[in-house]
């Protein structure tokens, strides 16, 4: 049966670590990173494989560095 | 960097439902890491973008955290002098008036210096939008007190927090500024969470909408965090937001279609 | 040759204002000049040409205005008097700083504060040093004639554009008060908006999807960014300086002496010239009409072939700083002033000839 799942593609360089994005999930799909980026921000990454695609950490996320992808899998 | 999940079969472009806009330039936000500007940049841009008038927008920006905001916003921009921008605006759309023209105002610089400037545009009914951003302090200049610091807070000029008596009120300027004839729009809204991002951005059309009908001043009041000013991190900041700016400076809409509105919204936490 | 017309030196500005295609005004009443935005009113030039006129909440307003309009390229222009100029200090260093035309009219009064409401020329230093923050200089056009109030409110848009800069009309409140003829050139028509965007690609129009987003500021947060952006303003200048410098000799020839005055001073010391004149003395005038850029050349070649020179302003002494920079100390240069609202009799200026030159 074909079901709805969704991912996000973080732009780590660009992120700024603020977790804004985390408390908006609410599928737990993102947490911190261990490492920093260039910038020495921990960023947002995905941690499992529930994000249904809602947007809502891409919408609040004041850099706008989250792009959204909805779609079906099989 | 390597993701520990790796990317599922949708990550493709044809799946793609939200990436930031174009009309954002490709280049980092000068600004602190979870603060609102950078939401309402986007929420402003995407509006733009959905509404096809990158080429008819003339944006004015203050002097501030947002001085910038023409270095990221990919439109034609004037930055103006401290308290300003309702001057520059005015000006603008007398001499442009099928433009779209909108003020970008943090709250030292609309309701401190820039007061005169601001309370007399909307009074005229100028036909422009302003967009305000309250954190209540002085960002740029690194935390002090703003017309907008609520009664008790701490800012770096007013270290005990800050004292009524000697330092005045907190200026109301959204509520005063509605009452005046020449305002048609005001709503006070904030970008905490996506809920309430998508109240700001459905706000932006709305006021960027009513220019078209030469209606007068639409206002945007963004409550928003200082992060840094507040000493706090950006998701404490936005808790302290909710639990100290909002009883003080109510979310809703003040002001809808040039009447008073009487009951407002109150505070729902996600 | 244009409409013959009797008019106050004000009215001339606005008159001027409309004929030259200025597409807004904005301004605040203030004592002497308040007849600039009076006149404009009662002429609807928003129905004679399109022209917009609004009053101000204040100076400051005006002037931020103007940096506003004057940003997307349109023709505008403010008037006030010394207090209100004071005031748009701040806005001009920006539109300076900024790159953008307009024309500032300053109908001067007595000061300092409130001072007077009386002529004077004592916002000289202000208007021609820059007044406001930073290194920045306007081209300042100083008429000594209703004519010329008229005639310099055209030429100051022409040199605003051309350079993209604010310019000033120093001009002082009998000037902007008194009654002359006039000879008004054709009204030419406002530009289109196609033609605005032609002619200034600079201005924010609004962004189409061929070319950058336009930006209009005077920040540049890196210091070899502002580094050059001053070294352009430099360069700008000198060419002011090159091209635009304007003045007018009187009896210059064989003269002996010269009196060095502008604006209203010059036509009192064009009486004195006579009555100096009468009894012998070989003086001529000479009236810088640029304040910025200064005469520097021909005030230094006249230096050489006189034995002195008698500098008379409406002020305390402050045109004399240029003239003895363009001159050099090789002659007596002398100043005579009045100031506070008062104006010199011809008479006292002769008198002032005898006794701090020729006798002196």
């Amino acid at each position: 049966m074909a079901k709805i799942k969704g991912d996000i593609l973080v732009n780590v360089e660009r992120c700024k670590g603020c977790e804004v994005c985390i408390a908006a999930c609410p599928s737990s799909t993102i947490a911190m990173s261990k490492e920093v980026n260039g910038k020495g921000y921990h960023f947002a990454m995905k941690v499992n494989n529930d994000c249904t695609g809602c947007m809502n950490c891409a919408i609040v996320c004041p850099d706008g560095v989250i792009t959204v992808f909805r779609g079906k899998v099989e | 960097m390597e993701e520990p999940f790796v990317k599922t079969e949708i990550r493709k472009d044809e799946n793609i439902v939200y990436k930031r806009t174009n009309l954002l330039v490709d280049r980092p936000l000068s600004y602190c890491p979870g603060c609102g500007h950078g939401v309402v940049h986007r929420m402003l841009m995407e509006t733009l973008q959905e509404m096809d008038i990158q080429d008819k927008t003339i944006g004015v920006s203050p002097v501030g955290c947002s001085v910038l905001a023409y270095d990221f916003m990919n439109i034609d921009m004037l930055g103006a002098a401290h308290g300003r921008a309702p001057a520059l605006a005015t000006a603008i759309k007398r001499l442009w008036p099928h433009k779209f023209v909108f003020t970008y105002q943090g709250d030292g610089d609309l309701a401190a210096i820039g007061t005169a400037e601001t309370i007399h545009a909307c009074n005229r009914g100028e036909n422009f939008t302003i967009i305000f951003i309250n954190n209540g302090i002085y960002g740029m200049t690194g935390g002090q007190m703003a017309p907008t610091t609520l009664p008790g807070m701490r800012s770096s000029t007013s270290p005990y927090g800050r004292d009524v008596q000697t330092m005045g009120h907190p200026l109301k300027i959204t509520e005063l500024i509605a009452n005046l004839p020449g305002v048609y729009y005001v709503t006070r809204q904030a970008v905490h969470t996506p809920n309430h991002v998508r109240k700001t951005k459905k706000a932006i059309r709305k006021a960027l909408e009513q220019q078209k009908e030469n209606k007068g001043i639409a206002f945007i009041e963004v409550v928003s965090n200082c992060n840094s000013g507040w000493k706090m991190t950006p998701v404490q900041s936005n808790k302290w937001m909710e639990e100290n700016m909002f009883p003080f400076y109510p979310l809703g809409d003040i002001k809808v279609d040039g009447k008073l509105v009487e009951k407002k919204e109150t505070v729902v936490k996600e | 040759m244009g409409e013959l017309r009797l008019m106050k030196g004000n009215e001339a500005v606005a008159e001027a204002a409309i004929r030259a295609g200025c597409d807004g005004y904005f301004g605040y009443p203030i004592t002497p000049q308040s007849e600039v935005m009076e006149y404009l009113m009662a002429e609807k030039p928003h129905d004679r040409t399109g022209m917009v006129v609004l009053q101000a909440e204040s100076e400051t307003a005006s002037i931020n205005m103007l940096y506003g309009a004057a940003g997307t390229g349109k023709m505008v222009m403010t008037s006030s008097s010394s207090p209100g100029i004071s005031l748009m200090q701040e806005g001009i260093s920006y539109m300076a700083g900024a790159e953008l035309p307009a024309v500032i009219v300053n109908v001067v009064r007595g000061g300092p504060g409130l001072g007077t409401i009386q002529p004077s020329q004592a916002d000289y230093f202000q208007a021609v040093k820059g007044g406001g923050h930073g290194d920045y200089k306007m081209i300042v056009l100083a008429p000594a004639s209703v004519q010329e109030m008229c005639d310099h409110t055209k030429l100051g848009f022409d040199l605003a554009f051309k350079y993209r800069t604010p310019v000033m009309i120093l001009s002082d409140g009998a000037i902007g008060q008194m009654m002359e003829k006039v000879v008004l050139f054709d009204p030419i028509p406002r530009r289109t908006d196609e033609d605005l965007i032609k002619q200034n690609p600079w201005a924010a129009t609004g962004k189409p999807k061929d070319r950058e987003h336009i930006i209009i500021t005077s920040l540049d947060l890196d210091p070899a960014g502002q580094e050059r952006v001053n070294l352009k303003l430099q360069a700008k200048y000198r060419k002011m300086e090159e091209n635009e410098v304007l003045y007018e000799t009187l009896n210059c020839e064989d003269a002996e002496y010269v009196f060095v005055a502008f604006g209203l001073s010059a036509r009192i010391c064009q009486k004195s010239m006579d009555l100096a004149r009468a009894k012998g003395i070989k003086i001529g005038l000479f009236r810088p009409i640029t304040l910025f850029p200064f005469p520097v050349k021909p005030m230094n070649e006249l230096g050489k072939k006189v034995k002195g020179m008698l500098v008379v302003e409406m002020n305390a002494g402050q045109m004399i700083e240029d003239v003895k920079l363009s001159v050099g100390c090789s002659i007596k240069i002398e100043h005579f002033g009045r100031f506070g609202g008062i104006i010199p009799t011809p008479d006292e200026v002769v008198k002032a000839l005898e006794t701090q030159i020729i006798g002196g």
